[in-house]
């Protein structure tokens, strides 16, 4: 991890504020390279103007997410698809 | 649509230090990335104009550096609320580049090194508006605020002078960029606080 960025760990309050389960638990696959791995392990650029979380493997965008007054726009474009563990 | 006073926006600066609404003031220029600093090497750099019609017009740095420079002093002013006045930079009117571009447009979407984009109505970046500069207060501009070269366009807010600029393709369509698609507002004009999509 360089001073430029943080991990996804990062990102664990604000998605917080809209998903009910830890996403940076999850298990994401890169719309760009194909890499596979948990949320948590992507290099989150911000949080100002937006939190823009890069694949690890080729630095494409996999997620991004801006918050603005009583609004949040979240972005997966860069994600082929989240895997989560949910209670049954 | 209701009838909007003008004397309900910000003022412009005349001689005070009046703000833009919701803006404070910095001293120092802070720096917000969204990705790895690019790092482009001068012998490989190149900005290029492209019409609606397929036909491009290229300047390496050595094409960039022989146009005539100007030394605009503006006011910056940043969506996430900071503002920095008096700004020097050095570098060339993107009416000059446009001298030789034959294009009916309305709209711009000017691309970066990295990949980012943004777009404004090419209106926005003629007459005076813009410009491409290498420089900032005196010194040549830094990777993490843009250099080797980056747009400049001070009446917008910031994230409109992409860093890195790499290019500017002209459409007939509006094509919203990088933060105009993830909820930041399409056009953004500081003085009238147009942060957000729907402001």
């Amino acid at each position: 991890m360089t001073a430029e960025h943080l991990d996804g760990n990062a990102l664990a309050g604000p998605l917080g504020e809209i998903f009910a389960v830890d996403v940076t638990a999850a298990i994401g696959r890169c719309a760009s390279c194909g890499l596979t791995g948990p949320v948590a392990a992507l290099r989150v650029y911000g949080p100002e103007p937006g939190l823009v979380a890069r694949c690890p493997g080729c630095e494409e965008v996999v997620l991004r997410l801006v918050r603005g007054p009583g609004t949040a726009w979240l972005d997966l474009r860069g994600t082929v698809s989240l895997r989560l563990n949910i209670p049954d | 649509m209701g009838i909007v006073s003008r004397g309900f926006r910000g003022r412009r600066r005349e001689g005070g230090d009046e703000l833009p609404p919701g803006q404070y003031l910095v001293e120092d220029f802070p720096v917000l990335s969204a990705g790895p600093t690019p790092r482009v090497p001068l012998d490989r750099w190149e900005f290029a104009i492209d019409t609606e019609d397929g036909q491009t017009h290229r300047w390496s740095w050595q094409e960039f550096m022989a146009l005539p420079m100007q030394t605009p002093t503006v006011d910056i002013h940043c969506v996430t609320k900071w503002t920095k006045l008096g700004t020097t930079w050095e570098g060339v009117s993107l009416d000059v580049f446009f001298e030789d571009v034959e294009s009916a447009a309305e709209y711009a979407l000017v691309y970066s090194y990295g990949g980012y984009t943004t777009n404004l109505p090419l209106e926005e970046l003629l007459d005076g508006k813009a410009w491409i500069v290498h420089s900032f207060d005196g010194e040549e501009l830094e990777p993490r605020h843009g250099g080797p070269a980056r747009l400049l366009v001070p009446h917008l807010y910031f994230w409109k002078s992409a860093k890195w600029v790499r290019g500017i393709r002209l459409l007939n369509e509006d094509s919203p960029g990088v933060w105009e698609t993830a909820g930041y507002h399409n056009y953004g004009d500081p003085w009238r606080e147009q942060r957000y999509e729907g402001d």
